[in-house]
């Protein structure tokens, strides 16, 4: 019988993944946007859970409000990257603390 | 028993697919991975009954941020074997980290299900029997939340925006259309007549 804490096991597997995802790959901004994504995945699937479980829909609505915010934070992170790259010809996030303003 | 075997599946992939998105070498492969991860994730929430939420998975994420993602993945000329020179160093303090943070929330879901809190009571389905999932969510997204939901667009507006004004930029050395100029360009300043002598021809 599948219960609320096998979702949450799934859920929080994920967020460690993204986490760790952050942590590993500390100069690649593409993959650390990812982790993101992964980490607003497992918060997701959390309130999804929780809205079956409780049989409450407004969990559900709320997953729909992360994922609009996620998309966004994707289009402008993603913004961000390309003029950086276009300014600087890589990518590494180890020296952004060279802008100066 | 079906149900049981679809979870599994589900749940196994979904973690697979996210451990190969941070471990794989190549950028491409981790957004193919995130897509695997999603399209799993989906199925996950198809099980409990939230079918809006998985399609909008499907539809918002495969459907445009991967391809996003992708998109400037393969745009931008990168040297990624270079910024992979940190990995191993940071690999054995950062599984630590995930092994410590995983045990943690476990630890912490186990003291839920001791049940010593009690935050709210388990209801068999979060839909009305009479209704589909979509009917349920529309009838409370345009009633109760309406002014979340308008403000959701307008996030999503103010991205758009600032995407767009970040990554516009002026090139020198190519002419583009100026509609203003031309709009603004009157008949009088445009033509004129002239009546040349014959043989002389015109002046331009």
């Amino acid at each position: 019988m599948i219960g609320i804490e096998h979702y949450l096991v799934v859920s929080s597997i994920l967020f460690v993944m993204g986490v760790l995802g952050i942590f590993l790959n500390r100069k690649n901004v593409i993959i650390i946007l990812m982790a993101i994504e992964l980490i607003l995945l497992a918060v997701n699937i959390n309130f999804v859970a929780f809205s079956a479980f409780l049989g409450d829909l407004t969990g559900q609505i709320f997953a729909m409000f992360v994922l609009t915010v996620a998309a966004g934070e994707a289009a402008i992170g993603l913004a961000i990257l390309v003029i950086y790259f276009r300014g600087r010809g890589t990518i590494a996030v180890d020296d952004v603390n060279q802008m100066k303003g | 028993m079906i149900q049981l075997i679809a979870f599994y599946a589900f749940a196994s992939v979904v973690i697979a697919s996210a451990a190969m998105v941070i471990f794989s070498r190549n950028p491409v492969h981790s957004v193919l991975w995130l897509i695997l991860a999603f399209f799993n994730a989906a199925g996950l929430m198809v099980l409990v009954g939230a079918e809006f939420v998985a399609m909008l998975l499907v539809i918002v994420y495969v459907g445009a941020v991967a391809v996003l993602f992708l998109f400037v993945v393969m745009m931008l000329d990168i040297d990624f074997a270079e910024l992979r020179a940190g990995f191993m160093k940071n690999l054995p303090l950062g599984i630590l980290l995930a092994i410590i943070l995983v045990c943690e929330l476990v630890l912490g879901l186990g003291a839920m299900r001791a049940g010593s809190v009690e935050l709210g009571q388990s209801i068999s389905n979060a839909t009305p029997d009479n209704v589909s999932n979509i009917e349920a969510m529309g009838q409370l997204l345009y009633t109760k939340y309406i002014f979340l939901f308008e403000a959701a667009g307008l996030i999503l507006l103010v991205a758009m925006v600032g995407a767009i004004v970040l990554t516009n930029r002026k090139r020198s050395g190519v002419r583009p259309q100026n509609i203003s100029d031309q709009v603004k360009r009157r008949p009088e300043e445009a033509t004129r007549n002239a009546k040349p002598e014959v043989g002389k021809g015109v002046s331009l």
